[in-house]
């Protein structure tokens, strides 16, 4: 069953091993506790804003390889970018994650995520920081879990 | 019930017990070319096919609505129904049938004792004695009623070893303890409890005792007249009955003063208006159309268990769970949570650097399938100090080939985080 490969690829042990961004921010303008009550997945993003761009984005947390290098590479991936520009980003992301769309040239590494499409238990531990972003950005809640 | 006793069954019984396994359709089948090692039996447990058939010729020869109907049909889906009642009964020794209400499951059970005994037995300050190593279903009813009655929720502590703290629990108990409710076996840690001594200390501080024995009653033969305890819950999909039943015995004189849980037609003699009656036990307490076909086949996975000479099924097991238990220590970095003296099959462990989650869905490419997370023991995962694990569990149908590729799938989680 080849699927694990592609659910497990060499991006993900990375940033599984090493996450990047790993650490709180302190006076951050935006912190927000995200949780996965089915397994346990649990982060903590931390944002500061700078105008309408993302200056700097963190995250703690503990939880599975998926969870972790997913947390990783958003942290990543929306450093610089505009509010609106990662709100675009995180519908791309849960329509990949979710299989309603397939993953093109934009999602660039975050391809690696489409993986989580065939373990449908799974796509939660993918989506964990995503949710946790958007929440930020819209300053819904500070709390959020994946149920 | 003892890890200690380690020495392997005799051959004889080894065979016997392994031809069991070709009465599960289920474990026939292959998963990516793969035969299915089927680890999770603790979460539910396959059907033999004697159960399987019991379903289809009650639902599909013997159905109707059951006590009221004149029609042949319905006589004859009554009598299934309750000649299942009477195997219940039968099968945990309870004085009579009066003392058998069949629910969805164990969680059902307890909500209805905490519900309705609770509900009218609690005041404020009143104490509700649980333990620290209970399943969700065994908290969380006691919790809500609590909250109603002004009742408090005592918990009692847990050993590294995943066993209760006998002297805790003792010290625990107080004139102010109206309940305690207790895990028989440990889901989370297979820690089997010394429920018939603490039955007696419980009831000698005047407490009812509520027992969880949805993971006691597939692994050996419990007597609830032997426990002595008030009431004994119990789920048909964890004893190879399927999913949607299950049954809580009570004892008569308790039920009887109990007021109803759920209302509605069946458990009524009368309905008016102004006021209604209620029917006799244990009908009182099965509000609405029965799950009959469960009951059913709740009965015929009796059957089944009370054909198999049960000390060798538990021999076997035991020498299974040490043949387990020692492939797993021999894995770098992995830890067991749950060594208690006396454990049922299941072994829950965790691996540095790889999370339970992970863990899970790589053997599944194996086609090994375990449980991973909280195992609805949030409490316990707390206080190991986990996030969650990953849980083995056996039944009567696994053998040392399922272990073996359970293994394989770890070294392969092993590799691929290195």
């Amino acid at each position: 069953m080849s699927d694990l490969k592609e659910l497990y690829r060499e991006v993900i042990l990375d940033h599984n091993r090493s996450p990047r961004n790993f650490g709180e921010i302190e006076n951050a303008d935006r912190v927000v506790n995200g949780v996965n009550p089915l397994c346990g997945d649990k982060m903590t993003l931390y944002l500061k804003l700078d105008g309408d761009r993302i200056g700097d984005a963190r995250f703690e947390g503990t939880g599975c390889a998926i969870s972790i290098a997913s947390s990783s590479l958003m942290t990543e991936r929306v450093k610089g970018s505009t509010i609106e520009e990662s709100l675009d980003l995180f519908n791309d992301v849960r329509a990949m994650l979710t299989g309603a769309r397939d993953p093109d040239d934009r999602m660039e590494k975050l391809a690696v995520l489409a993986g989580v499409r065939e373990f449908p238990s799974r796509v939660k531990c993918a989506s964990l920081a995503w949710h946790a972003l958007k929440s930020a950005l819209t300053s819904d809640k500070s709390e959020i879990s994946t149920e | 019930m003892s890890l200690e006793a380690r020495s392997r069954p005799a051959r004889k019984v080894d065979a016997e017990v392994a031809r069991l396994r070709e009465d599960f359709p289920a474990l026939a089948q292959k998963i990516g070319g793969k035969p299915l090692a089927y680890l999770d039996s603790a979460a539910s447990a396959q059907c033999p096919r004697s159960v399987l058939d019991a379903i289809f010729e009650q639902q599909g020869m013997n159905h109707a609505n059951v006590h009221r109907g004149v029609h042949y049909l319905a006589e004859r889906a009554t009598a299934a129904y309750e000649a299942a009642r009477d195997k219940v009964a039968a099968f945990v020794n309870a004085s009579s049938r009066e003392e058998i209400v069949f629910t969805r499951g164990t969680t059902e059970s307890i909500n209805l004792v905490a519900a309705s005994l609770g509900g009218s037995l609690l005041k404020a300050g009143d104490e509700i004695l649980v333990s620290g190593m209970e399943h969700h279903s065994n908290i969380v009813p006691w919790q809500l009623i609590a909250a109603r009655t002004g009742a408090r929720l005592v918990p009692v502590p847990i050993t590294p070893a995943g066993e209760l703290d006998l002297e805790a629990f003792e010290r625990a108990l107080c004139d102010k303890t109206r309940i305690v409710a207790l895990t028989h076996v440990s889901n989370a840690l297979g820690t089997v409890n010394p429920v018939r001594a603490l039955t007696e200390k419980a009831q000698a501080a005047g407490a009812l005792v509520v027992l969880d024995g949805a993971q006691a009653v597939p692994h050996f033969p419990v007597d609830v007249r032997d426990i002595g305890c008030d009431f004994y819950a119990f789920s048909g999909h964890k004893m190879f009955a399927g999913t949607g039943i299950g049954a809580l015995y009570g004892r008569a004189a308790l039920l009887d003063r109990m007021p109803p849980y759920q209302g509605g037609g069946e458990m009524i003699l009368t309905v008016a208006f102004d006021s209604s009656t209620y029917n006799v036990l244990p009908y009182k307490f099965e509000a609405g159309t029965p799950n009959v076909t469960g009951a059913v086949a709740l009965g015929a996975a009796i059957d089944y268990l009370s054909r198999l000479d049960r000390e060798a099924v538990a021999a076997y097991e035991n020498g299974l769970l040490a043949y387990a238990t020692d492939r797993l220590l021999a894995v770098p970095a992995l830890r067991i949570i749950g060594t208690a003296r006396a454990k049922v099959g299941v072994a829950s462990f965790v691996i540095d650097g790889i999370h339970a989650h992970d863990l899970g869905t790589i053997v599944n490419d194996e086609s090994v399938a375990i449980r991973t997370g909280h195992h609805c023991a949030m409490p316990v995962m707390d206080f190991f100090g986990v996030a969650a694990t990953a849980r083995a569990s056996l039944a009567l149908y696994n053998n040392e080939e399922d272990v073996d590729r359970l293994i394989l799938g770890l070294e392969r989680a092993r590799k691929l985080f290195k």
